[in-house]
């Protein structure tokens, strides 16, 4: 199952689990069999965990949960989780690369990563569109979503300078990853598309509809279609597919 | 009708805070919640409302409010902070009633950054997420996601008339020297060579004047790094000290993002998040590394604060404005000394 986990402690309330220091899918993994472990059976004292590319983040309360408790706790299930993950959701979200029907550009900066990248504007959206992204984890915003799995064809470097705030729900690029992009922020990230999909909407009951370790599609659609699921959305619906996904293709 | 409590001026960052919105980290969700806990636990212990309960927290742009439609008890807990009751000054940790018609003015003072008033009773706002915490960044909790604002008013359920007279909160612990704050080396300590752990505890520090809930600036001697200052971003803790590329220590607080890729060489503990919160602008500080049962023992000590009922005693007026003199009844022992 690999070595066993380097434990750092982030103050006396906090017990980090490192599974590694890069951006890889088997550490991501590691990490997420770990969390899974965890929050099936969580001891007493543990607040909430956060999983991110390659750490397991233990928040707790030091006067319930002992530290050396915990650590025993981590090494014993790191070393027997892994194995038998449930098998991720597979998602398909419809985005739209095209102005929307109010005329607004969807993809507002794929004309500056065509540019970068010397591929046509068509090409750029086609590539994005054809791959098969990871959801490494959330962070910097709420429903901020990182994925690996972006073309190598499209692997821009980040902005010197963050440009105006990103529409809501923007599928974003920038230094070889993708993301998206719920709540609009300044970015560094060069936004591609736009999806109709929220993965963040406090007032559905399903919050957060994806987790880490799921696995994103993107299916391209007319402005048309764009601006009816855009509604939908809006009053509640999640507008995504989802299956199990049957696993990565054999290299 | 409930009983109001009118805004009739806020300055920037004045919020409403309850314990804080947990369990939405991984989904990049900030906790948020008071920026000193103690003081806030402190507010809430002598309103006699429940633990988290939702207070406003008064940043140094402070605030000035009246009630309307019935008394309020109100407590505030600071130490350093102004307060004038319709121009009375008060102690900086006081519990009163606010009768309607009058007006309660809280101001930074020579101490302090924050402030907490807790109305004893419960100010009515919804919970989103499971908590009525303001993070502004995001927009959400509190009152639509923002600072309060003049012209706001909350209203209070099940409230109660508190303590009447102005009294004193006996609350020793609220004052916090900043001049030491305790560190647990780490996460990323390794990022750093001896030399330069060695410089980051020895300081000294200054707290820059740009800090706001989100993160407090310190500036000092530039740390470097030994293997570049990016690393692959992984989880942040409340206190997490952060050394972006230009080396100068960022401490994490309340209102922090949930992930990031700067080495964090330490991490404020606990006790001391609160103490550093309060530390205003242009303090002095060091940090001292102390062992996770140092930290726990100190956590321990800091929770047996709250454990006993909060002692009052009569406000006992060292200053006498002439028209304090000129307006006081002075049958009802209003300035008795204490005991």
């Amino acid at each position: 199952m690999g070595p066993p986990p380097r434990l750092l402690d982030a103050g006396e309330a906090a017990l980090v689990a490192e599974f590694g220091s890069a951006v890889d899918p088997a550490i991501n993994d590691r990490v997420l069999a770990l969390d899974d472990a965890l929050r099936a059976d969580p001891p007493a004292g543990l607040h909430e965990t956060v999983p991110t590319y390659r750490s397991l983040m233990m928040h707790y309360d030091p006067l319930v949960l002992d530290r050396a408790a915990l650590a025993a706790r981590v090494v014993a299930l790191a070393d027997a989780a892994g194995a038998g993950r449930a098998a991720p959701t597979l998602w398909t979200l419809p985005c739209c690369y095209a102005e929307t029907s109010a005329g607004e550009p969807c993809g507002e900066d794929v004309a500056a990563i065509a540019e970068r990248t010397g591929l046509s504007a068509a090409r750029v959206a086609g590539l994005h569109a054809g791959a098969t992204y990871r959801v490494y984890m959330y962070g910097f915003a709420p429903g901020f979503a990182y994925l690996g799995g972006l073309p190598r064809e499209l692997a821009v470097p980040r902005r010197a300078k963050p440009r105006p705030p990103h529409p809501a729900n923007a599928l974003l690029v920038g230094g070889g990853l993708a993301a998206i992009g719920t709540v609009p922020m300044p970015t560094g990230w060069y936004v591609i598309a736009r999806t109709p999909a929220r993965l963040y909407a406090p007032e559905r009951d399903e919050t957060f509809p994806v987790a880490a370790g799921d696995r994103i599609r993107f299916a391209p659609v007319d402005a048309a279609t764009f601006s009816a699921l855009e509604r939908r959305a809006a009053a509640g619906e999640v507008v995504a597919r989802r299956e199990a996904y049957a696993g990565d293709p054999a290299p | 009708m409930s009983p109001r409590l009118a805004i009739l001026a806020a300055g920037p960052s004045v919020t409403l805070q309850d314990a804080g919105r947990h369990g939405y980290l991984r989904y990049g969700i900030t906790s948020a919640g008071p920026m000193d806990a103690l003081a806030f636990d402190t507010a809430n212990r002598a309103a006699g409302n429940p633990p988290g309960a939702t207070a406003i927290e008064v940043s140094a742009g402070g605030i000035t409010v009246a009630a309307k439609g019935g008394p309020l008890g109100l407590v505030l807990a600071s130490t350093g902070f102004r307060i004038a009751l319709d121009g009375q000054a008060l102690p900086a940790a006081v519990a009163l009633t606010l009768e309607p018609g009058r007006t309660l003015a809280v101001r930074a003072g020579s101490a302090g950054s924050w402030c907490y008033l807790a109305v004893c009773g419960r100010i009515a706002v919804a919970p989103v997420l499971g908590s009525t915490a303001t993070h502004t960044r995001s927009g959400l909790g509190g009152l639509d996601g923002r600072a309060l604002a003049a012209g706001d008013s909350l209203a209070i359920d099940a409230a109660r008339a508190g303590a009447g007279d102005p009294q004193a909160l006996v609350a020793p612990w609220l004052d916090r020297p900043a001049d030491t704050i305790r560190v647990v080396l780490g996460p990323q300590d390794d990022a750093f060579a001896a030399d330069q752990i060695a410089a980051f505890l020895d300081g000294p520090w200054t707290v820059a004047g740009r800090g706001d809930r989100m993160a407090c600036f310190l500036d000092g001697p530039r740390l470097t790094h030994a293997r570049g200052h990016d690393i692959v971003s992984d989880g942040i803790a409340m206190g997490a000290i952060q050394v972006p590329g230009e080396g100068l220590p960022i401490v994490l607080m309340a209102d922090r993002q949930s992930t990031g890729g700067y080495p964090k060489i330490a991490t404020v503990i606990g006790p001391d998040l609160g103490r550093l919160a309060q530390a205003q602008a242009g303090t002095r500080l060091r940090f001292a590394a102390v062992s996770i049962a140092d930290a726990v023992a100190a956590r321990r000590a800091e929770a047996a604060c709250l454990a006993p009922e909060i002692r009052v005693e009569p406000v006992v007026r060292t200053a006498f404005p002439s028209e304090l003199l000129l307006g006081l009844n002075l049958v009802d022992g209003v300035v008795d000394a204490r005991g």
